[in-house]
């Protein structure tokens, strides 16, 4: 079988200057904190440090999905009879649907990062990746989390083992982004035994065939909702036909009736009206989840293409060699590696804030939470980005396939199908966007992230004379780190200005925070780059991660761009005069940066893959 | 049932294929190991014999260090315990004297391994351990079945079927269908790490072969499609151009 997970081949010496290994205590990285924060190459995770133990664990769910899910796609896609039921099965005899899990519930209880690498390598499976997700995350999570001992007991082990399949039920038709808008109506029984819960949900994945179900529901005329645990067993339940989607064809997803469907009252999970906050809570893992598997998927698709343009040949040569294809696949390759490299990093500072707060005593449960909560702004950056940069490479993918891109004999068609899912559930990209500006502008409101004090003094540095000489030093990327902090700059001058200017009104000029948050997502995804090869060349040496370089240096030549554009956006909308003036010269200083020759970069960095016939960083 | 099942760690098939030294070393340098394709099925036999009849399965690996990675799938994939000679396998001969010595101390009912590697093809190792410590030998063995204390197989040959009563112990080289290669479950990975792995230095140092130089293929060269029904135009090529008839 192929060996995929191995890159760099651990050395002895690569061995010993693992960070993780000797378990360097890291400073507590708060979340959001990267705009404010300069941070170091030694602080973060790279996947390149992944251990042999994990590596081999994402080559088992690579050969899982090579054997089990590749070669039937079409019998997925067509719903036959218990098909995914099966496969999940099989995902739970591997014990890839435990990873969460705590062993005393029949889990494997890995961490936080190791449960992300799986969740890339399934990335890649479409409809597949779905299932799984529904089952470990969304599906399992909440009584993980929020389970009494008895729930946990009773549920987990099964959904571990996949002899149980799980849903999660929480869109309706008329509540979907506004998800706590649910009419699902939970009455307590005259006995106080059971609630009674009527209503209808929507767009439930593995609904079709699940044995458990978690239901949000308000009781009686709460304002917030409720989680209940309900099995398929129970009197009331009944559902629509299949859906019929765009893609992830083979995913179940139905509408499910709840007609006076009598719950036992120790199925209510958490506490009465806590069911918003453990929806969202459990999407943060959702979220940072997805970005990860669309990882995945990207990968995947790259070797396609990669393999595919080898092969295929016009004019006399394979398509490979033409420039405008080369382009594709480094452009595809470097926004990969831009978010493989922001994800772990993501993963890492969570897995740390998670030991910290068991080491100060907090239960592990309430631990992995509140280590999510902290990080949801990088959560909500990941799925966005995740899902965007899947978009664009399965659209370039088709591109470089021509017409079989277009023909459902060939891969590329059901890919780009699938992946158009990513931008939608677990929270659109739109609702992610305001969200993690407005957790910012809520932690910066609440003193929590300095960072009006921060963008008060680049209002100071606007007014003085620019200096010159920055970033001269010859050392690698020290012209690029003086970019990033200046794009930093960018963005606490506009955000900064924005909330004085606007006030509370902002929250209602929602194209300004959709440009923040465009911002906040290049920015952490440039900077993550920039650092894991820096991390890597000192590991390796710069010419063994030539193309690594000219990544990180491609992906903050656009990100430059990016971030300008969205700033004058901003900029043009809700300031004006001498203000405007002074923030336009400083968005002129703060983006100033050398030509690079992209074309040359790209080059060296298609070639790469083209002689390794595939993804190969 | 005490099985022995001998694994190679060969380069992944996708490995791009170097030379150095003069072309007579190769470039290990960036190559992903795993373990031989046949000596996997012959693992996963084992295993699944193991499950069925009880007893252990030890993985045992004639190289150095840098093939533990693959020595740990194998207890992963549900090997007992693992024991590695810590020598470069420099031919047949030397890899089939450091199984003997094993298979001689080991008093194990069954050795398994792959009917050959695929990296040097050679398919003598089973042989040779045979001839070294007098046991009965069957290559390839593409089913394997123990009742009653002997071991049954059945194999392809011209022409039809072969079925054999070994009695045990005995030696095996395996190829498929003989089991499916078994992706370890995430327990078993983590489990691998606890699992005994014993370093054992090498017994003497004598080889049969030496090596002289290795080769690329010669590249391949321009295909040319030409339609069935065009036999002429075959013909035509195959006389003027390629000038073989
Ligand atoms: C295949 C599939 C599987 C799914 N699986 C599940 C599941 O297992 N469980 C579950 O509970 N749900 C599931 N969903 C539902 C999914 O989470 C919702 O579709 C999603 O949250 C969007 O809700 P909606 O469809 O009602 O769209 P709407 O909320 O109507 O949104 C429509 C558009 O308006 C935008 N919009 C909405 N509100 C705002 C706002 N305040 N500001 C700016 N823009 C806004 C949205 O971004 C979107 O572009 C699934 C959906 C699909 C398609």
């Amino acid at each position: 079988m192929h060996n995929k997970f191995t890159n760099f081949r651990e050395t002895e010496t690569t061995r010993k200057s693992r960070p993780m290994e000797t378990k360097v205590e890291r400073q507590a990285i708060k979340g959001g904190e990267f705009l404010i924060r300069e941070t170091l190459p030694e602080e973060i995770f790279i996947p390149e440090e992944f251990s042999e133990e994990q590596k081999m664990m994402a080559q088992a769910c690579q050969d899982f999905i090579d054997k089990e899910v590749f070669p039937y796609q079409d019998r997925i896609d067509n719903m036959e009879e218990g098909f995914m039921a099966g496969l999940l099965t099989k995902a739970g005899e591997l014990g890839l649907l435990g990873v969460s899990i705590p062993e005393k519930y029949g889990g494997l209880g890995m961490s936080f990062n190791t449960s992300m690498l799986i969740a890339e390598v399934i990335g890649s499976a479409g409809s597949f990746s779905t299932a799984q997700g529904a089952q470990t995350g969304i599906g399992t999570l909440p009584i993980l989390y929020y389970g009494t001992e008895e729930q946990k007991q009773k549920y987990l082990p099964g959904l571990a083992s996949a002899e149980l399949k799980t849903c999660y039920c929480l869109s309706e038709p008329d509540a979907g982004s506004d998800a706590n808008s649910a009419k699902t109506k939970a009455v307590l029984t005259e006995d106080g035994k059971f609630y009674s819960i009527t209503g209808q949900k929507m767009w439930i994945s593995n609904g079709g065939f699940a044995d458990v179900l978690l239901v949000f529901a308000k009781i009686e005329d709460d304002k917030d909702l409720s989680t209940f645990i309900l099995e398929r067993s129970f009197d009331g339940i009944t559902m629509n036909e299949e859906e019929k989607k765009m893609g992830i064809k083979g995913s179940s997803t139905r509408q499910i009736f709840f007609n006076d469907c009598k719950v036992p009252v120790e199925n209510l999970l958490g506490e009465r009206g806590q069911g918003f906050k453990i929806a969202l809570n459990v999407l943060n893992i959702g979220r940072i989840k997805l970005g990860v598997a669309a990882i995945g998927a990207c990968k995947h698709l790259i070797d396609l293409s990669v393999n595919y343009g080898i092969e295929r040949k016009q004019f006399g040569k394979s398509i490979v060699e033409f420039g405008a294809i080369q382009h594709k696949l480094a452009k595809m390759a470097t926004k990969t590696y831009a978010c493989e490299s922001a994800s772990y990093r993501a993963g890492q500072d969570i897995e740390d804030k998670i030991d910290a707060l068991i080491k100060e005593g907090m239960d592990e449960q309430q631990a992995k939470l509140k280590g999510l909560e902290e990080f949801a702004i990088e959560c909500a950056i990941i799925k966005v980005h995740g899902s965007e940069i899947l978009d664009f490479a399965v659209d370039e993918g088709v591109q470089i396939f021509g017409g079989m891109g277009y023909s459902a004999e060939a891969p590329m068609e059901r890919a780009y199908r699938d992946a158009r899912i990513c931008r939608i559930y677990e929270g659109t990209n739109e609702i992610n966007r305001l969200m993690l500006v407005g957790i910012l502008i809520k932690r910066a409101m609440k003193g929590e992230l300095d960072v009006m004090g921060k963008a008060m003094a680049v209002g100071k540095e606007l007014q003085s004379v620019p200096s010159f000489g920055n970033g001269q030093g010859g050392g690698l990327f020290t012209k690029e780190k003086e970019t990033i902090k200046n794009l930093k700059k960018i963005i606490l001058m506009v955000a900064g200005d924005a909330v004085q200017t606007l006030g509370v009104a902002m929250k209602d000029e929602q194209e300004i925070l959709m440009n923040v948050a465009d911002m906040m997502i290049e920015i952490y995804l440039a900077e993550s780059t920039i650092l894991r090869t820096e991390k890597l060349v000192a590991l390796h040496g710069e010419e063994a991660c030539e193309s690594q370089i000219n990544m990180s240096q491609l992906y903050l030549y656009e990100a430059v761009d990016k971030i300008a554009i969205a700033a004058k956006e901003a900029l043009a909308s809700f300031s004006s005069g001498d203000k405007q003036k002074v923030m336009l010269m400083g968005l002129k200083r703060f983006t100033k940066t050398e030509l690079v020759n992209t074309k040359k970069l790209r080059r060296q960095i298609a070639r790469k893959m083209i002689d390794n016939k595939g993804y190969a960083f | 049932m005490k099985i022995l099942v001998c694994i190679t760690n060969v380069p992944d098939t996708t490995s791009r294929i170097a030379f150095i030294n003069n072309d007579t070393e190769f470039d290990k340098s960036g190559i992903q190991y795993v373990i031989g394709p046949y000596d996997d099925f012959a693992l996963a036999r084992a295993v699944e014999l193991k499950e069925e009849l009880g007893g252990t399965v030890t993985a045992l690996n004639v190289g150095e260090a840098y093939g533990d990675p693959v020595i740990r799938k194998a207890l992963a994939i549900g090997a007992d315990d693992a024991i590695r000679i810590n020598s470069f396998p420099k031919d047949s001969f030397f890899v089939a004297k450091q199984i003997a010595e094993v298979v001689k101390k080991g008093g194990y009912d069954l050795v398994l391994m792959g009917r050959e590697s695929s990296d040097f093809n050679g398919g003598q190792v089973h042989g040779m351990v045979g001839e070294m410590v007098g046991l009965p030998v069957v290559s390839p063995v593409m089913k394997l079945d123990i009742e009653n204390g002997k071991a049954k197989i059945a194999r392809e040959i011209d022409g039809g079927k072969e079925f054999l009563e070994v009695n045990l112990p005995f030696i095996a080289g395996c190829q498929e269908p003989i089991a499916e290669w078994k992706i370890p479950n995430m327990r078993g990975i983590m489990s691998a790490r606890t699992k005994p792995l014993q370093v054992l230095e090498p017994v003497g140092d004598e080889t049969r072969i030496s090596l002289k130089k290795f080769s690329l293929p010669p590249e391949k060269g321009e295909v040319k499609m030409i339609d069935e029904d065009n036999v002429e135009e075959l013909v035509q090529l195959l006389k003027n151009e390629a000038k073989v008839i």
